[in-house]
C-alpha cells in the first residue's frame, strides 16, 4: 500500500544521489585524470598525444622537495592540533551537559565565517606591527617586534586555528563513549592513573586519535590560501603548487597529476584508517 | 570484631546532601563467607559496594578488611576486587590480558603471569580462551572471565555488582548455581548485592535486607524466609500474603486478630509493639494456605475467600482469591489434591498458625 507513495520519491532520491556522484564527482574526476595524461598547450591549455609526462616530472627533485615539506607541516600542524585537542575533548566530555552545549557551540561559531576571511584576521594580529607584537612589546618582554609572519610557524599557526575542531569533534566523541565503569576496573585492578592512561584509556581513544589525525593530516597539505596569506614564499604546500600550476605556470596536466597523486595518498591513508578501525573501534561495542 | 572477619564495618555513614545513601550500616562478614546485601533499586546498597571498593568515602564509621582499617586506602592498593553490573572487560584486550592486567599492574614475570591465567581459566571452566577476545564470547563466558580477572589477584573480599542482571532468565538461572560453587571453590569471601531476592536466597550463606540505606535483617536465607523480622522483609523477601485487622489479644506467643469482614484468625507475635485494640498485620505465605473442604485441622485458623482466577504454572501454580477486598494467593498442588475452582466460588482457606507472622501495622 506505502510502496505506490514510497516508489516515485524512492526513485527520485536514487536518481539524484546518483547523477550527483556521476556528474559531480566522478566525471570531474576521470577530467583530472584525462588532463593529467595530455600536453600542455599555452592555447587552449590541453592538446594530444597523451603522455607520462606529468607524472615523470613530480619526481623533480625540487617538487619531492616541496611534497616533504608540505607532509612535515601537515604533521607538525597535526601533532599540535592532537596535543591542544585531546585534552581539550577529554575536559569537554568531563563539563556538565550545559557547559558542554555552550563549548560546543563556541568551537562551531567561526564556521559561520569564511576561514579566508579568518585567515587574514590572523595575519593582522601575527604582522610586524600587529597585535601580538604590540601586546608583547607594551608589556616588556620584546624590545623589537618579532618576525612572525611568513615564517613556517606562522603556517602551521594557520593551519592549526583552521583545523583544530575537525581533531575535537572526533575526540569528544570517543571520549563520550569511554565507559567509566572501564576505568573503574583498571584502578580497582590495581592500576595508577599513569597506568590506566597507558593501558585503557588511550586504546579506547585510539579510533577517535586516527579519525582526527585524518580529517586534519589530509586538509593541511590542501589548504593552499594559508601559505598564501601567512607563509611567504618558500613555506608551501601541495595544494599551492596544484594552484600554481593552474592558475599561474599554466601547466594543466602537471597540475592534474600533482591533484592525482595527492587524492590517492588521501585514498590510501582513509584505506589504512578504514582497516585500523575494523580492527579497533569497531569493537568497541 | 571476630577473629577471622574478612570485613568488618562499623556505622558507615554516606550522605548525599541531607540525604543518607548509607545510614549507620554495620556488618561483619567471616571469611569464606557468601553474603548478600538485597535491597529495592535506591536502598543504597550500590553505595555501600563503593564505600567497600573504596571508588567513595564514608562520611562517618569503619572499614576493616582482615583487621586493616581501610578507609584511606584507594582501590587499587585494597586487598579487595569487584565485579561489575556491565563487567567492565577491556575491549582492546584479549581475554588473557583482561585476567593477566592486575599481575601485570603487581610487576610479576611474564612466565608467572602466563601460567596464573591458564590455570584460573582452567578453574573457571574456559580453557584455551586465552586468546580470544572479549567480544567473541557469550554473556557467560563473560562473566567468568570478569569473576577469573578478579579470583586471579587471590583478593581477600570479591564484590560482585549484580553481574547476573544482563543475563537471560535460563542462564542466569545456571550462573546462580555456578557463582555459588566457584565460591566454594576458591573459598574467597563474596560480597555480593541484589536487587533479586531468588539470587540472594540461592547463594548466599548470609543475607542482609537492605531498605533506605539500614540493614533490615541480617540472616541466613532460610531465617530470612521463615523468620523475617520486619513487614518490609516479609513482603520483600518470597511471596506473602497480607491481612490487615485489629488485634483482639496476644496469648502464649499467639495474636489474634479481627479481620475487617469480622472473621478471627491467629498467627505468631513477630513484633514487640502488639497491643489489643490496636491495628496488626498478619503475614502468611502462598503455599502455607490450605484450600480445605471441611476437615479442619485442631488449632488451624481459616477465613472464607472468594475465588477471582486460577494461575496455572506448574509446580508455582496458585489461585488468587479476595476477602476483604485484598487479594489473597495460595499455592495450588498439582499433585492432584486441589479441587477444581472456578471463578466467584466460595473457598475456605486455613494455616497453622505457626507459619503466620503478625506485626504491629506501625513497625517498620
Amino acid at each position: 500500500m506505502h510502496s505506490v507513495m514510497q516508489q516515485p520519491f524512492k526513485t527520485a532520491v536514487l536518481i539524484l544521489v546518483w547523477g550527483w556522484l556521476l556528474f559531480l564527482v566522478l566525471a570531474p574526476n576521470l577530467l583530472v585524470v584525462g588532463a593529467s595524461v595530455m600536453t600542455r598547450d599555452p592555447v587552449s591549455f590541453l592538446s594530444l598525444p597523451l603522455n607520462l609526462d606529468a607524472y615523470r616530472q613530480l619526481f623533480d627533485p625540487l617538487y619531492l622537495e616541496v611534497f616533504l615539506h608540505s607532509l612535515y607541516m601537515a604533521a607538525m600542524t597535526t601533532l599540535v592540533c592532537l596535543l591542544i585537542g585531546y585534552p581539550f575533548a577529554w575536559a569537554l566530555s568531563k563539563v556538565g551537559k550545559q557547559r558542554q552545549l555552550i563549548l560546543i557551540f563556541l568551537l562551531i561559531v567561526p564556521f559561520w565565517t569564511n576561514s579566508l576571511v579568518r585567515t587574514y584576521a590572523l595575519k593582522l594580529i601575527l604582522a610586524t606591527n600587529g597585535l601580538l607584537n604590540s601586546a608583547l612589546m607594551s608589556i616588556g618582554l620584546i624590545d623589537e617586534p618579532l618576525q612572525l609572519l611568513y615564517t613556517e610557524g606562522a603556517v602551521i599557526i594557520g593551519l592549526v586555528y583552521l583545523l583544530l575542531p575537525f581533531m575535537i569533534l572526533p575526540l569528544y566523541s570517543v571520549f563520550e563513549d569511554l565507559k567509566q565503569e572501564l576505568l573503574l576496573a583498571s584502578h580497582d585492578l590495581g592500576a595508577g592513573r599513569f597506568s590506566t592512561f597507558v593501558h585503557v584509556i588511550v586504546p579506547l581513544t585510539l579510533p577517535g586519535v586516527l579519525a582526527g589525525v585524518m580529517l586534519v593530516l589530509l586538509p593541511a597539505m590542501g589548504l593552499f590560501f594559508v601559505p598564501d596569506i601567512l607563509g611567504g614564499s618558500r613555506n608551501l604546500l601541495v595544494g599551492n603548487v596544484i594552484k600554481n600550476q593552474f592558475l599561474d605556470a599554466r601547466n594543466w596536466p602537471f597540475g592534474a597529476a600533482a591533484s592525482i597523486v595527492l587524492t590517492v595518498t588521501m585514498a590510501f591513508l582513509m584505506f589504512a584508517h578504514r582497516l585500523s578501525k575494523r580492527r579497533i573501534g569497531e569493537e568497541g561495542a | 570484631m571476630g577473629m577471622d572477619s574478612d570485613l568488618f564495618c562499623e556505622g558507615l555513614v554516606r550522605r548525599f546532601g541531607s540525604n543518607a545513601a548509607v545510614d549507620h550500616v554495620s556488618l561483619d562478614v567471616p571469611a569464606g563467607t557468601f553474603f548478600s546485601i538485597l535491597g529495592p533499586s535506591g536502598c543504597g546498597k550500590t553505595t555501600l559496594l563503593r564505600l567497600l571498593a573504596g571508588f567513595d568515602k564514608p562520611d562517618e564509621g569503619d572499614i576493616h578488611i582482615r583487621g586493616q582499617r581501610m578507609n584511606d586506602v584507594p582501590p587499587n592498593r585494597r586487598p579487595v576486587n569487584m565485579v561489575f553490573q556491565h563487567l567492565a572487560l577491556f575491549p582492546t584486550m584479549s581475554v588473557g590480558d583482561n585476567i593477566g592486567y592486575g599481575l601485570k599492574r603487581r610487576k610479576m614475570p611474564l612466565a608467572e603471569r602466563r601460567k596464573r591465567i591458564a590455570r584460573v581459566l582452567e578453574q573457571v571452566g574456559l580453557p584455551d580462551l586465552e586468546h580470544r577476545n572479549p567480544q567473541e564470547l557469550s554473556g557467560g563466558q563473560r562473566q567468568r572471565v570478569a569473576l577469573a580477572r578478579c579470583l586471579v589477584l587471590e583478593p581477600t573480599l570479591l564484590l560482585l555488582d549484580e553481574p547476573l542482571g544482563a543475563l537471560d532468565l535460563k542462564l542466569r538461572e545456571q550462573m546462580k548455581v555456578e557463582l555459588k560453587h566457584l565460591q566454594k571453590q576458591f573459598g574467597t569471601t563474596f560480597v555480593y548485592i541484589t536487587h533479586d531476592q531468588s539470587e540472594a536466597m540461592v547463594m548466599s550463606d548470609q543475607v542482609a535486607v537492605m531498605r533506605d540505606g539500614r540493614f533490615d535483617q541480617v540472616a541466613p536465607p532460610e531465617e530470612l524466609y521463615r523468620e523475617p523480622a520486619t513487614p518490609f522483609v516479609a513482603g520483600f523477601v518470597g511471596d506473602n500474603n497480607r491481612l490487615s485487622g485489629e488485634l483482639v489479644s496476644v496469648r502464649d506467643n499467639l495474636a489474634e486478630l479481627r479481620l475487617d469482614d469480622g472473621v478471627l484468625v491467629q498467627g505468631r507475635v513477630a513484633s514487640d509493639n502488639l497491643q489489643a485494640g490496636h491495628r496488626a498485620e498478619l503475614y502468611i505465605r502462598p503455599e502455607s494456605l490450605v484450600l480445605s473442604g471441611d476437615a479442619l485441622s485442631a488449632g488451624y485458623s481459616s477465613m472464607q475467600a472468594k475465588v477471582r482466577t486460577t494461575l496455572f504454572d506448574g509446580a508455582n501454580s496458585r489461585v488468587e482469591a479476595e476477602t476483604c477486598g485484598q487479594p489473597v494467593y495460595a499455592r495450588l498442588p498439582q499433585d492432584g489434591s486441589a479441587p477444581r475452582l472456578s471463578a466467584d466460588s466460595s473457598i475456605r482457606l486455613a494455616w497453622n498458625p505457626a507459619l503466620a507472622r503478625v506485626f504491629g501495622a506501625d513497625s517498620l
